[in-house]
């Protein structure tokens, strides 16, 4: 094995003795030739071996360097042989004469080069000791590492020994036939082999990291196979191909350096990574997903406010016609003295109302300013364009959690995950972990009564009736409660119609008042009609979210109702509006000019122009109060709830009666489904209103971000860990769904008004148009060539686009088909698998218990002679046995079945009575003492590495 | 980068991050947190941190395996659980957020694996359980419960019915499970 850096050298040095050679050859006569070749190919073979042994060091040295300079090495690794070559050949034209000494002489070097290697290997490993120690040697930790760099090292040379084979077999036949066997040294085989070997130190590089091995030994094996694809990686490829492939290699190592470093960046990316953390470890897992939900709520939210912000309100704000120059752009003269106070900008009347903030303020010009920015079009696209990413974002996501929970719903092992996986290793507070261990030893409890109650369920119809009673009792809530909102908005549009100005605070925000109380208080409700099911916690967590999710549906869908018919009135408005502007028109021309023929400046101020109701900002208006309320209502319930509780609770406890923090009040656990919901319920508002109002992503962003900061604290500051700590990644995908549903059922009513609905006249960016979507038909009539165009209307026909959606459709049907088939596929090569593994267990075992019958015969007859001090002896003989890499399954069942049954056997030893009784301790030292001997630490760590590989 | 907040060799670090789950910024902050229990700055990254210093992590302190932690995964041949750089950047890789299912789940058969046999046995399981259900008399088990919670763990996992789990059987177990890898987890 050891020659096989030297034959690799040697390719190396025949390739490019080439040049030398044929100089040489037009000096001297022919016939000297020969000899001289093979003189000079000897002695430059022990000048280039030498030569490469301390390029080897060099390179060792500086591997990391190198590493990255992959080319450059290679240039100077060429030139370098370059002057290997002619030296040489310098040799060889002195030492002409004297051959044979030459030849005596090459064999005691070759003996020094053999020492040499080991010297260096020895350096070698020393400086990775070195390396790794840093200078101060542990010495009792010294012997495991070198004895698997050992065995690595024999890993390498078994791999590369075929390829070393094949170079010395060209090596014998070069010596054999020098002048043929100078080119031949490289053969295509060879070089495929060399290529493979290379793929595979590289293979195992990349999958390095995913060994369960100690990092000494993968250090050791990375730095070996990096150098091992290092050194031979330039020996690949011929000519012109040579400097392409090294070139690949480099461009290939700085990419893998990029995308780690791009990588690295975008983990530094990620903010609250440590107030997550935080709470992560002391609540657990599930109120932390609450919070990684929110941070990606935010990323969402960043992008959907980054391309409202960009592409619509900043080209309005600096591009547009300023404030004042038309009517839609200008206060009312009517709201003008009450335009600026705060009760009306709170309520988003007055100057917010008209400004960039509302779809009103939007002027139809086609194109803005000096960039030609086409606003209407923009502000179409915009608004699909967040719908279609937020589409895309949710189902990318919920794809992806999909894939990694792979088939969680198996059942059958219910009592071994939960031993296995009940732990959350997040926990680090150790409050937290008492709750944990209580919960883990009541579903332990629980779960060992239900198998033994499974069998006689006896009180069937009571629980199936609670249950039925128990939806009965929400379906009724729900009901009432969108009666309640269904009255409150009939009622608040009555107010409007009469004029808000007579009626106090409460009856103008009665309908966002009624809704918040109700999404607050009702989830109480369905908790406590939730404890008559008797559900399991999980099962039930989930009919609690889907039971809110239905209230907060309802409610939504009720107040959207609401909303339409406020759109059909103000239409009606808009009508009447329409007519008397004519007539306003035709008073003011009549008025100040009496020849209509030319068409005159209309000189009124625009505030005092008359103007229809807008709807659609009167629909992102209700909106953003909805959000705003909804808002404040969430802080004010985190303050009273979570915050004055905890202080009252706190500092009343020592001079009330009975306990506080352990008794009624208590202290508030965080409530992850509800926060949730809320968050979900939210995203679904900003997705429907911001079409209308292109101010509420910034809104909801700037929500989001107290949101983190205010529920962090508060969380931190008032809520204790709950007592039944779940885990949430089983309804990861849960929320994503309702996610996804949240998003269909808000973008619909947005696209209901989109299509159906004629713009208002007077405002807004589609004013004037037919339809909203009319922006698409204009902009391709007078932007696009007119054969665009034409391909339009064409591929707009319905002949096209019907077959074109029947093929969608079938195409979702076959590959539907075809991953269930894969599935099923799967499914059935899984269970190929495990029977077949059952079955090879079983051969297994029944081999094992053969050699272990033999064993145990053999030891009777031995037991005889030797009375007490077989248990040892036997021990020894397995363990060995077990070393000795027989079956390694073999081994162990053998391992594990013949110590109770010699323990068994002679039972009469008085220090083994002891071993099978129900003490734990003794036992299982006892058992213990069957796996290795008693002052030999070292032996079970071996046995189970050796089991493991 | 990082030169001043740590004497980790450019070249090592880019070697650990090749060879862990870890990024550079998660094995810079690992190596600080080491120093500081190693007590002294700068100090040499192949000397041990004894079992007990390494416990007093608050990410370690609470759980109920960080012995078994410990032990998995010293190199030491002492075996007295004491963890180099090396060793605890191991550890922090197989409990990462990005290490995979194989690696997380046959490190976890090995803390499993109370008396290092390489299997799960009867013994093994009980000591499993009693970690889990906490140190208090309280919570602990009765021995019948004891005894019907291990026999329906072996009935379910055994496949080849030895009498003990092992690794394959573990990981053919765990392999279903739908939150072993996200809890599975410790961060720095």
């Amino acid at each position: 094995g050891k020659d096989n850096e030297f034959s690799l050298y040697y390719v190396e040095v025949e390739e490019n003795f080439e040049g030398g050679k044929e100089k040489q050859a037009t000096r001297d006569g022919k016939r000297r030739r020969v000899r001289n070749s093979e003189v000079s190919r000897r002695a430059s073979e022990n000048r280039t071996t030498e030569a490469g042994i301390k390029r080897a060091e060099k390179k060792h040295d500086k591997r990391h360097k190198t590493a990255r300079k992959e080319g450059e090495k290679h240039g100077r690794k060429q030139r370098r042989k370059n002057a290997d070559a002619e030296e040489a050949e310098e040799e060889s034209r002195k030492e002409k004469k004297n051959i044979k000494n030459e030849r005596t002489k090459t064999l005691k070097l070759e003996d020094e080069k053999e020492k040499d290697v080991k010297k260096k290997r020895k350096k070698h490993a020393n400086e990775e000791d070195d390396a790794k120690h840093g200078k101060t040697k542990h010495k009792d930790c010294q012997g495991m590492p070198l004895k698997e760099k050992k065995k690595q090292k024999q890993i390498s040379e078994s791999e590369s020994k075929s390829e070393s084979e094949s170079q010395s077999d060209s090596d014998s036949e070069s010596k054999d036939n020098p002048a043929g066997g100078v080119l031949g040294s490289l053969t295509p085989e060879e070089l495929e082999k060399l290529k493979e070997a290379v793929d595979e130190r590289k293979k195992l590089i990349a999958t390095l990291r995913g060994k369960p091995w100690p990092m000494r030994k993968k250090l050791v094996s990375l730095r070996e196979s990096q150098e091992f694809v290092e050194k031979y990686e330039g020996a690949l490829g011929k000519g012109k191909g040579r400097k392409l492939y090294a070139y690949k290699v480099m461009m290939m190592k700085k990419w893998m350096k990029f995308q780690r470093d791009f990588e690295n960046f975008k983990t530094a990316c990620i903010p609250w990574e440590m107030k997550i953390k935080e709470i992560e470890s002391h609540f657990g897992s599930s109120v932390a997903s609450y919070f990684i939900f929110l941070r990606w709520m935010y990323g969402i939210n960043m992008i959907l406010f980054g391309l409202t912000f960009g592409l619509v309100m900043v080209p309005e704000a600096l591009m547009g016609k300023p404030y004042g120059s038309l009517p839609r752009k200008t206060v009312p003269r009517v709201e003008e003295a009450s335009a600026m106070n705060f009760a009306v900008l709170w309520d988003f009347g007055g100057y917010a109302k008209y400004s960039v903030l509302f779809y009103g303020y939007y002027n139809s010009q086609r194109a803005i300013g000096w960039l030609k920015f086409r606003m209407p079009l923009s502000y179409f696209l915009v608004g699909v364009g967040t719908v279609a990413y937020s589409y895309m974002v949710v189902i990318r996501t919920m794809a992806r959690n999909a894939n990694e929970e792979g088939g969680g719903d198996d059942t059958s092992f219910n009592f071994s995950w939960k031993t296995f996986t009940s732990w959350d290793y997040l926990i680090g507070n150790p409050e937290t972990a008492d709750n944990k261990f209580a919960s883990i030893t009541t579903s332990f409890k629980e779960t060992i009564v239900e198998e033994q109650e499974s069998r006689k369920d006896d009180n069937i119809h009571l629980t199936r009736f609670l249950r039925v009673l128990a939806n009965f009792l929400v379906l009724c809530c729900l009901a009432g409660s969108g009666y309640l909102i269904y009255f409150v908005v009939r009622r608040s549009q009555k107010f409007a119609l009469e004029g808000l100005e007579k009626y106090g605070w409460w009856e103008r925000n009665e309908v966002n008042m009624v809704m918040s109380l109700l999404g607050m208080f009702c989830p109480m409700l369905f908790d406590v009609i939730s404890t008559l099911e008797n559900y399991h916690p999980r099962i039930a967590l989930q009919w609690q979210l889907g039971r809110i999710f239905a209230l907060f549906l309802g409610n939504l869908y009720t107040f959207i109702i609401a909303l339409m018919d406020a759109i059909q009135l103000k239409r009606a408005e808009e009508e009447i509006v329409k007519k008397n502007m004519t007539i306003w028109q035709a008073n003011l021309y009549n008025g100040t000019m009496p020849d209509n023929s030319t068409a005159p400046p209309i000189t009124a101020h625009p505030a005092d122009v008359p103007r229809g109701p807008c709807w659609e900002t009167m629909v992102g208006q209700e909106f953003v109060r909805l959000i705003i309320s909804d808002t404040m209502t969430t802080y004010i319930t985190l303050l009273i709830g979570d915050f004055f509780r905890a202080v009252l609770v706190r500092f009343l406890n020592n001079c009330w009666c009975w306990d506080l923090e352990f008794g009624f009040p208590s202290y508030s656990e965080f409530d992850v489904s509800g926060n949730v919901l809320g968050l979900i319920f939210n995203q679904g508002m900003i997705w429907m209103g911001a079409f209308y109002a292109p101010c509420l992503p910034a809104l909801n962003l700037l929500r989001l971000h107290v949101s983190m900061y205010l529920q962090c604290w508060a969380v931190m500051c008032c809520n204790v860990p709950q007592e039944r700590v779940f885990k949430a990644s089983g309804s990861n995908n849960f929320y994503m769904a309702m996610l996804l549903v949240i998003l269909f059922l808000s973008t619909l009513p947005a696209i209901y008004t989109i299509v159906t609905i004629p713009p208002s006249f007077d405002c807004g960016p589609f004013s004037g148009k037919n339809r909203m979507f009319d922006v698409i038909q204009e902009t391709l009539e007078t932007d696009f060539p007119a054969w665009f165009g034409k391909v339009f209307s064409y591929a707009s026909n319905p002949g096209l686009v019907l077959p074109f959606l029947l093929l969608l459709v079938l195409a979702i049907y076959y590959l539907q088909s075809t991953s269930k088939t894969y599935k099923r596929v799967n499914m059935e090569l899984k269970k190929k698998l495990q029977t077949q593994n059952e079955e090879n267990k079983k051969k297994n075992k029944l081999a094992a218990l053969k050699a272990a019958n033999e064993l145990e015969q053999q030891r009777s007859n031995s037991a005889s002679d030797l009375g007490e001090s077989t248990l040892n002896g036997v021990n020894e003989e397995s363990s060995s046995l077990d070393e000795a890499g027989h079956h390694r399954q073999a081994g162990q069942n053998g391992h594990f079945i013949h110590p109770s049954q010699s323990q068994h056997t002679q039972n009469s030893g008085p220090p083994v009575t002891a071993t099978h009784t129900t003490t734990r301790t003794p036992a299982s030292r006892g058992h213990t003492s069957s796996g290795h001997l008693p002052g030999h630490p070292h032996q079970p760590q071996k046995n189970s590495h050796s089991n493991k590989r | 980068m990082g030169g001043t907040a740590s004497k980790l060799p450019k070249e090592l670090l880019s070697e650990y991050q090749e060879l862990t789950f870890l990024t550079k910024q998660e094995i810079l902050l690992a190596h600080k947190r080491f120093s500081e229990l190693q007590g002294r700055e700068n100090g040499p990254y192949g000397s041990r941190v004894s079992m007990e210093k390494i416990l007093t992590l608050p990410e370690l302190k609470s759980n109920p395996f960080r012995k078994r932690i410990c032990y998995v995964f010293s190199t030491c041949d002492l075996g007295d659980g004491s963890l180099s750089f090396e060793d605890f950047l191991d550890l922090l890789s197989a409990f990462s957020d990005s290490a995979t299912l194989e690696i997380k789940s046959h490190y976890a058969f090995r803390i499993f694996d109370f008396d290092d046999d390489g299997t799960l046995d009867a013994r093994d399981l009980e000591k499993l359980v009693n970690c889990l259900t906490g140190e208090t008399d309280d919570t602990r088990l009765t021995a019948e419960e004891m005894r019907q919670l291990l026999n329906n763990i072996l009935e379910e996992s055994d496949i080849d019915k030895d009498g003990t789990v092992n690794l394959s059987e573990f990981q053919h177990v765990i392999s279903r499970s739908p939150d072993f890898v996200s809890s599975f987890k410790i961060v720095l």
